[in-house]
């Protein structure tokens, strides 16, 4: 994001941003359901769900693109931020559920007699909210200083993560931890005394989707433009240096751990009330290691790229998944290859190489060079 | 009418004399049985209740196994009646006959089904049996069985020796009926409270024999609950080595391929799922165009087939994707798994979702180490499979030239290049090895579990564990990490349960690393980043 390019960036970021809070629910609710420019309920709900997941891949863009720290642990604290709002709305159905009980259905069948204890604060609605985004916050806190203390990092780092993911998804499928087991949590009611059932509610939720992922993109930009985004980008390219040269890269890189889980929380509160169900099939190692593809296919190290491809790559999975379900793995794993191989920096290096070989024509300019450079070893 | 009487009780003397002295011959002179033995199978099929009653007593005790054939006749034959007077029978004669066999498993397990006919002639040829018999687990067997045969005699004497004997014996099989016993016998703390409770009443009428019974009883229930509690344990720690030689077997390649490339592999899981169907493959190949007499001996083909046809697949995958990624772990990561997504897929368009082996039959069954212990054959052979594999790629690269090679482009890759070591055969060929590792991981998990294609994804997590916890580059680390985590899961399976189990390991791998960061055994140098 070089300095010419600040304004046009601000205008699309308005842009963009006007279009999808304003433009797109409006659409949805003047013109009548014949109209060609009519957004239907189910689109723009869809359209929701990929931007929260846009949320997560900002933070995951921030570890990964810039700071270098390959996390495939991240549907764990998405998994926690969504959690922790389902417990609440599971809590919110009271005695609406299906055996009249307040206990949510699953309590029933597994005959818990007693809320467990540490349900209890899920029913207030404000603390629930503040839950989402602290205990992934501090779950990633605590392991993030312990891996990044011992200088856990590169491959090492994404494994553990991995196994974290594997783990999280085993511990949440069982029936006795009281988290709906396999099932998870689903048959949400309400939300803040609103039904989840109403077009109205939902598309304020997509605005507030809207909203909160152009205030996560703010706080991207600033901590990228930041001195310590300076020092992000530099623990990339090399940490050793970063650490010759005084800075303590464990503290920059737990913080940037924690902020990339917080705002992964943050998605999958936003996500769970769209969509109406949450498993531990959403948190396990496969989703964790998409999540990454998403960054990836949309350019890792820029911001715009993040939440392109977060959109994108989900938009191709619910189109392909409708029409062909059993070819979605083939392609899903071929994007793998063919973004690692083929367009290392994604769409936006893609259109940047366009936009830079146009304009080098004229300037005389070199190539952006590739973002990893190849150097055969052990790492 | 007094005559009459008189000539019917003259008839019935008559009869039972004449019953004697056939009787009496029987035992010496063996040319009069066969003519009794004809008398009881018609009577078999008598309508007389007490009649078939007795010919059922005749052939148990008299008859043998030459009559078997002359039964199942009957039995196809006869009414239902008919049918279930013959099947006890036929099934004491049988076993009767078995006892004697040459092999040692019929008799043994002959020894266990006359204990479940719980008949008291069964008692009599076990313990004629027993005195001659050499095999220590068919004694053990017998000894079993006349124990439990016991149990169930009116005698309460007889009824606490055995109770204390089958306690000598540790027998898991007797629990059940020492249990009962326990409580039946209504003592004042029943053993199993259910049961115990219902029977208070009763423990008013208890005598003192009773009670002594009952007393056995406990004591042998004990014994043999300690005893169980031992052999459960070695039992684990069986099962925990026979994993951990799977996961070594994945994690060599593994660690070979990351140490020498810097290349992390993620499809290395599919590669092993390859292995496995490329023995399903075999199985079916020996099933279809070879003599079923052949079929046992497919696994032998099996295993190197799974080994070529992974490590083919290897050498391809390192052609076509890995070699512009060396260096670029986090990069070879992610397209891997692209790769073991699509794999995955594949074998699940192609194969379906469930296909099993079976093992061959030279597998199956065990090797009994001690009472309550018995040793599978086919976790034996995994096991020893994997120090094989060890074995040889300890002499493939510490004692050949192609090893040294490899240990040299190892350390130091442009001082290879520049001593003319081929550094990029030198990689394909340690990536195809790897691979072809991991499908020979793949057949021997054929032997313990099903064929699925995402059988790979179970295992990746826990080798790349492995590999972190034992370090790159020493194949001591590998060994003892897949040791560790393997047993590790196993001990922890049966009180923490499997999934709290893996977490624990997972949280005792971080703690770990925040002592060793690089892993248990590390080539040691002086560079600050590797």
């Amino acid at each position: 994001m070089e300095q010419g390019k600040e304004s046009g960036e601000g205008l699309s970021f308005w842009l963009v941003g006007f279009v999808l809070l304003i433009v797109l629910p409006l659409l949805n609710v003047l013109p009548g359901t014949e109209s060609p420019l009519h957004v239907s309920d189910f689109t723009l709900n869809l359209f929701g769900k990929f931007l929260a997941f846009a949320i997560l891949a900002l933070g995951l863009d921030l570890i990964w693109g810039y700071t270098g720290i390959l996390s495939l642990g991240h549907g764990v604290f998405f998994g926690l931020g969504a959690y922790a709002i389902g417990m609440h709305m599971m809590l919110s159905i009271g005695t609406e559920s299906v055996y009249g009980s307040a206990l949510p259905d699953f309590m029933v069948w597994n005959q818990v007699k007693e809320l467990p204890l540490f349900w209890r604060p899920f029913s207030s609605a404000w603390l629930s909210v503040a839950a989402s985004i602290l205990v992934p916050t501090i779950f990633a806190a605590i392991f993030g200083f312990l891996a990044f203390r011992s200088r856990i990092k590169g491959v090492y780092f994404s494994i553990i993560t991995q196994a974290l993911a594997l783990s999280a998804w085993l511990v949440f499928n069982r029936n006795e931890t009281n988290l709906g087991g396999t099932n998870g949590l689903t048959d949400f009611k309400t939300l803040f005394g609103f039904r989840l059932g109403e077009p109205g509610t939902q598309r304020a939720l997509y605005v507030a989707t809207v909203f909160f992922l152009g205030a996560a993109y703010l706080l991207c930009r600033w901590i990228v433009k930041s001195r310590t985004g300076k020092v992000l980008v530099a623990i990339r390219d090399s940490e050793q240096r970063v650490l010759f040269s005084g800075y303590s890269q464990a503290n920059y890189k737990l913080f940037v751990f924690v902020v990339s889980a917080a705002l992964a929380g943050l998605a999958g509160a936003l996500y769970v009330p769209q969509v109406g169900i949450i498993t531990p099939a959403q948190i396990g190692v496969l989703p964790s290691i998409e999540m990454v593809i998403w960054v990836a296919v949309g350019g890792r190290g820029t911001l715009v790229g993040a939440v392109l491809g977060a959109v994108g790559v989900n938009l191709g999975r619910s189109i392909l998944t409708n029409h062909f379900p059993e070819l979605w793995p083939f392609f899903l794993g071929g994007l793998f290859i063919a973004v690692v191989l083929f367009f290392p920096d994604g769409c936006v290096g893609l259109l940047r190489k366009l936009g830079g070989s146009w304009s080098s024509r004229k300037a005389g300019d070199g190539l952006d060079k590739p973002l990893a450079t190849s150097e055969p070893g052990p790492h | 009418m007094k005559k009459m009487w008189g000539i019917v009780a003259l008839a019935v003397l008559c009869g039972s004399v004449a019953g004697v002295r056939a009787e009496e011959p029987a035992l010496t002179d063996p040319s009069a049985a066969p003519v009794m033995m004809e008398e009881a199978l018609k009577d078999l099929a008598s309508e007389d209740a007490a009649v078939q009653e007795a010919a059922v007593q005749t052939l148990i005790t008299r008859g043998d196994a030459a009559l078997v054939p002359k039964l199942e006749a009957m039995r196809a034959e006869g009414d239902r009646s008919l049918r279930m007077a013959i099947k006890p029978v036929l099934d004491l004669l049988k076993n009767k006959a078995k006892l004697t066999s040459r092999k040692q498993e019929e008799r043994r397990s002959a020894a266990a089904d006359l204990a479940a006919t719980g008949n008291p002639m069964a008692l009599v040829w076990l313990e004629a049996a027993f005195p001659t018999e050499q095999d220590r687990w068919v004694r053990y067997q017998i000894e079993e069985s006349i124990g439990l045969i016991k149990l169930a005699d009116a005698d309460p004497a007889v009824k606490a020796a055995a109770a204390t004997k089958l306690g000598e014996l540790h027998s898991q099989n007797a629990v059940p009926a020492l249990k009962e016993l326990a409580a039946s016998a209504g003592s004042a703390q029943a053993f199993s409270t259910g049961s115990g409770q219902a029977l208070s009443t009763d423990s008013a009428a208890q005598t003192p024999e009773q009670a002594l019974v009952a007393k056995a009883a406990r004591e042998a229930i004990e014994r043999i609950e300690t005893w169980s509690s031992w052999t459960s344990a070695i039992e684990t720690l069986f099962r925990g080595i026979s994993l951990s030689s799977v996961l070594l077997l994945m994690a060599l390649g593994l660690a070979i391929i990351f140490g020498l490339m810097g290349v992390i592999n993620m499809a290395h899981g599919e590669f092993m799922m390859l292995g496995a169907y490329a023995t399903f493959l075999t199985q079916e190949g020996f099933k279809a165009w070879l003599p079923p007499g052949l079929f046992d001996y497919y696994f032998l083909l099996a295993m190197p087939c799974s080994f070529l046809a992974a490590g083919l697949f290897g050498l391809l995958l390192e052609a076509s994707l890995i070699r512009f990624l060396y260096g670029r772990p986090l990069e070879t990561l992610l397209a891997t798994w692209g790769v073991s997504l699509i794999l995955i897929q594949g074998a699940r368009v192609v194969f379906g979702d469930l296909t099993s082996v079976v093992a061959p039959s030279w597998l199956s069954g065990g090797m009994q180490l001690m009472v309550g212990v018995q040793l599978p054959y086919n976790r034996m052979f995994i096991i020893a499979l994997a120090a094989v594999c060890v074995l040889g790629i300890y002499l493939l690269l510490f004692r050949t030239g192609v090893g040294l090679r490899v240990r040299a482009v190892m350390q130091n890759r442009n001082m290879s290049a520049c001593l003319a070591i081929p550094t990029r055969k030198v990689d394909a060929y340690t990536f195809a090895f790897g691979s072809g590792l991991a499908g020979l991981a793949g057949c021997a998990l054929t032997l313990i579990g099903n064929v699925e294609p995402g059988l790979g994804q179970n295992y990746i997590v826990d080798s790349f564990m492995v590999v972190v916890t034992g370090g790159v580059g020493k194949l001591a680390g590998t060994i003892v990490a897949s040791l560790g985590i393997g047993g590790l899961n196993k001990l922890l399976e049966p009180s923490f349960g499997a999934v709290y189990g893996k977490v624990f390991i997972l949280v005792l791998v971080i703690l770990f690393l925040q002592w060793r960061p690089s892993g248990l055994f590390t080539i040691k140098g002086r560079h600050v980043d590797s």
